[in-house]
């Protein structure tokens, strides 16, 4: 993985001093909370219902032991005891007091980690697909183009006082699962004919209020003109993106209102200026980076038999490999999904000896690799299938050890009236629900792949429009309301989820579910047919009629 | 009152002044104009009034492209620090259309914002925010001397092996 030169630190360090003095101006009143607020916002520090919370920056969700322990101690010496993982591959602390958090960073700086740009109106921590360098389906690591991105964007001079936020992912394989049609700008990262690195542009993608897929501006970019394109998309974005209205700031709502034909010549127009010069990306450079991310020595003998063996023998074992390991390209390794959603707890929170235990598994049987997903799990990218059932006892001790990876109690839920100033219902403890309703081993493989996604208000921070099922918290004469979308799908065919009918009381959002479950169990052709293909085959009809009878 | 122009690492007095929009144009000295007005006098002024524009934020510097040789000031508005198209605008004047006289930021101008506007290619800056003018008097320095990206600003240098990293000048500029 990436590892700091003696310019990232010195970096970092004074990013630490900088903060350290905007929070002594604050707290001496030089700076008022307006001014202040992108300030900190730029270094992951929210203000939310009960206290501020810290966004720790996981770059591309790669991280090693060592930096997971130094989580798990902020999260047991600054906070109560645990993190939250995030959709954005981020880690956040919901707990932590403002005059701690110049110390906190500090601390994060020892072991190369941040908060910068985490928040605010700027360029987002780059997102990636977090089975990176180990899938076996990818054609190339998307890592060091994220990181190359990360760089370039960090205290962008121009880029940091944009209309709105912007987020962009990066993903090396043809499946999807970094999203990138739902971000401001996704890249697919390809090879043409001759084996050149080339990227698909999406561009305008986004949740929120107004959900968008992306438009597709690039079908084939070469690697070289990545910085350059993307730096005429952004100055494109912050001269015309909308400032009136902050819900139509995003650059969704510019592609949108100038039609992507238009903006696309504009992008074009301002690449055409600056493709040429200083932002074009040298060969040994990409190399240079590329190379930080090399596999780690892989053993040929990862996969002596024992696992099939050990397999045979206990079926719980057997489940988890079923549904938690996804293959890889090294003969006789596999990456490991930790799940972060036993049943009935909070969905991507983990406890500092949770994250603990995860970091000694990770150092002993993953070369030391640690990956949060945006789907709020951990996973150990790299593991010798042998080494799988130790892996497992070790999860079961820690209690993480749910065989649950893709099905229906694997739920993303923002932290929703719980946590969250914005929120207009409760969405945790829905999820929690969800979870103890379908909670049986059994049940849930009958079910199969299914992904649920929940969001306390309209921002949409639980992605709920892409979620098969998606679950949309609102407030209506006082009392909590659900909205439920079907169809949603965050993928390489990604869809917005439509609306199915009237929304549902706190006390029947879970029944609703099941019967939309059960429906689906009774229509589909075969067990392998999931949830969204039956639902994109019958469309909606069957599942309003069980919801609510015949009109 | 006090100078409020900033400028080479000290506030100096401003040769030139904002004219405002009901005031008659004078037959002499220096004055800053909205860019609509600018346009309109800039053909028929005196040889003994110069002028200088005023950028707001929603301005298109290219329509200054004609007149650029004979600019020596270019004011660039930041009616709210928040709204970042000024950055733009600055970065447009100095790379695309190569402007060298004085790059002024106006408005909201907030010691945070300072070092990424320099950056930018700004060169001065009208200081009117009291705890602002109060630390860059002082000397107080808020910037990460590291940069992880190519910009405008003058005498920055390629630092180590990365192609996009730079340090700033040698001396500050
Ligand atoms: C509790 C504090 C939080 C607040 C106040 C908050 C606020 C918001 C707001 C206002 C938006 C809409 C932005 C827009 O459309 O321009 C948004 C979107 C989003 N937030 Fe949050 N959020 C919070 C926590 C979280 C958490 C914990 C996560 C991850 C689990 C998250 C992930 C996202 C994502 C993925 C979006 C969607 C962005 C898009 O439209 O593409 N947020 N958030
Ligand atoms: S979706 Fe709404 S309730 Fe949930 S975290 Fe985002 S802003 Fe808060």
């Amino acid at each position: 993985m990436y590892r700091y030169d003696e310019f990232d630190t010195d970096f970092v360090s004074a990013r630490v001093e900088q903060f350290t003095d905007q929070v002594r101006r604050r707290l001496a009143g030089d700076l008022d909370e307006e001014q202040f607020k992108p300030l900190r916002l730029m270094n992951g520090v929210y203000l939310q219902l009960h206290a501020y919370m810290l966004r720790v920056a996981i770059p591309y969700g790669t991280l090693n032991g060592a930096q997971m322990r130094k989580l798990a101690y902020v999260a047991r010496t600054y906070d109560r005891g645990y993190g939250h993982f995030t959709t954005r591959q981020n880690i956040q602390f919901n707990w932590p007091r403002l005059k701690d958090i110049p110390a906190i960073l500090e601390e994060l700086a020892t072991v190369e980690m941040h908060a910068i740009q985490t928040s605010g109106n700027c360029i987002r921590n780059v997102t990636a697909d977090h089975f990176s360098g180990a899938a076996a389906d990818e054609i190339l690591d998307p890592r060091p183009y994220a990181e190359i991105l990360r760089q370039w964007s960090s205290l962008h001079p121009e880029f940091s006082f944009l209309p709105r936020k912007f987020k962009i992912a990066v993903t090396g394989a043809p499946h999807d699962r970094a999203a990138v049609q739902v971000h401001d700008i996704g890249l697919q990262a390809k090879r043409d004919a001759d084996g050149n690195v080339g990227f698909t542009v999406f561009v305008g993608g986004g949740l929120g209020r107004t959900p968008m897929i992306a438009r597709k501006v690039r079908d084939f970019l070469p690697e070289e003109d990545l910085l350059a394109y993307c730096e005429a998309i952004l100055r494109v974005y912050n001269r015309y993106g909308r400032r009136d209205n902050k819900y139509k700031a995003r650059i969704k709502i510019l592609v949108h209102e100038t039609g992507v034909d238009t903006l696309k010549a504009d992008i074009e127009r301002e690449f055409e200026e600056i493709r040429h010069g200083v932002l074009r990306l040298p060969q040994d450079e990409i190399d240079r980076i590329t190379d930080y991310f090399a596999p780690p020595p892989f053993d040929a003998g990862a996969d002596d038999g024992s696992l099939d063996r050990a397999t045979a023998a206990d079926p719980a074992l057997a489940a988890f490999v079923e549904r938690n390991l996804h293959a890889h390209k090294a003969p006789g390794y596999a990456s490991v999904t930790i799940s972060l959603k036993p049943i009935g707890k909070a969905p991507g929170d983990a406890t500092a000896d949770q994250m603990d235990a995860v970091a000694a598994l990770a150092e002993r049987f993953g070369h030391d690799e640690i990956r949060v997903s945006h789907e709020q799990n951990l996973v150990l990218p790299h593991v010798r299938k042998a080494d799988v059932p130790a892996i497992f006892e070790g999860l079961k001790a820690a209690g993480l050890a749910e065989a649950n990876a893709g099905l229906v109690t694997d739920i993303i839920a923002c932290p929703g009236m719980d946590f969250c100033a914005l929120a207009t219902a409760r969405s945790i403890p829905v999820a929690q629900r969800i979870s103890e309703r379908f909670g049986t081993p059994e049940r849930q493989r009958d079910i199969g792949d299914l992904k649920i996604k929940i969001s306390g208000c309209i921002n949409a921070c639980g992605h709920h429009h892409v979620g098969h099922i998606g679950i949309l918290g609102v407030e209506k004469k006082g009392e909590e309301y659900y909205q439920i979308t079907l169809g949603g799908s965050g993928d390489e065919n990604s869809s917005i989820g439509e609306i199915i009918g009237r929304g549902f009381s706190y006390d029947d959002v879970v029944d609703a579910v099941e019967t939309l479950v059960d429906t689906y169990i009774g229509l589909r052709e075969t067990p392998q047919e999931d949830f969204l293909a039956a639902y994109r085959r019958v469309g909606d009809a069957p599942f309003k009629e069980a919801l609510y009878g015949t009109a | 009152m006090a100078a409020q122009l900033y400028k080479d690492g000290g506030f100096v007095a401003d040769d030139w002044r904002h004219l405002g929009d009901d005031e008659p144009l004078p037959e002499a000295g220096a004055v800053i104009l909205p860019l609509a007005r600018f346009l309109e006098n800039v053909a028929t002024a005196p040889a003994s009034l110069k002028l200088a524009v005023l950028l707001r934020a929603a301005d298109d510097p290219d329509a200054l492209a004609p007149h650029l040789s004979r600019l020596e000031l270019i004011a660039v508005d930041f009616a709210k620090f928040s709204d970042g198209r000024g950055y733009s605008t600055a970065r447009l004047l100095c790379r695309r259309h190569g402007f060298d006289g004085e790059l002024r930021a106006v408005g909201d101008v907030l010691l945070d914002q300072i070092p990424l506007m320099r950056r930018c290619g700004f060169t001065a800056f009208e200081i009117v925010h009291a705890p602002t003018r109060r630390a860059l008097e002082a000397g107080h320095n808020v910037e990460v001397p590291l940069y992880l990206q190519p910009a405008e600003r003058a005498g920055e240098r390629p630092a180590g092996a990365r192609a996009w990293a730079r340090r700033p000048a040698a001396s500050p500029v």
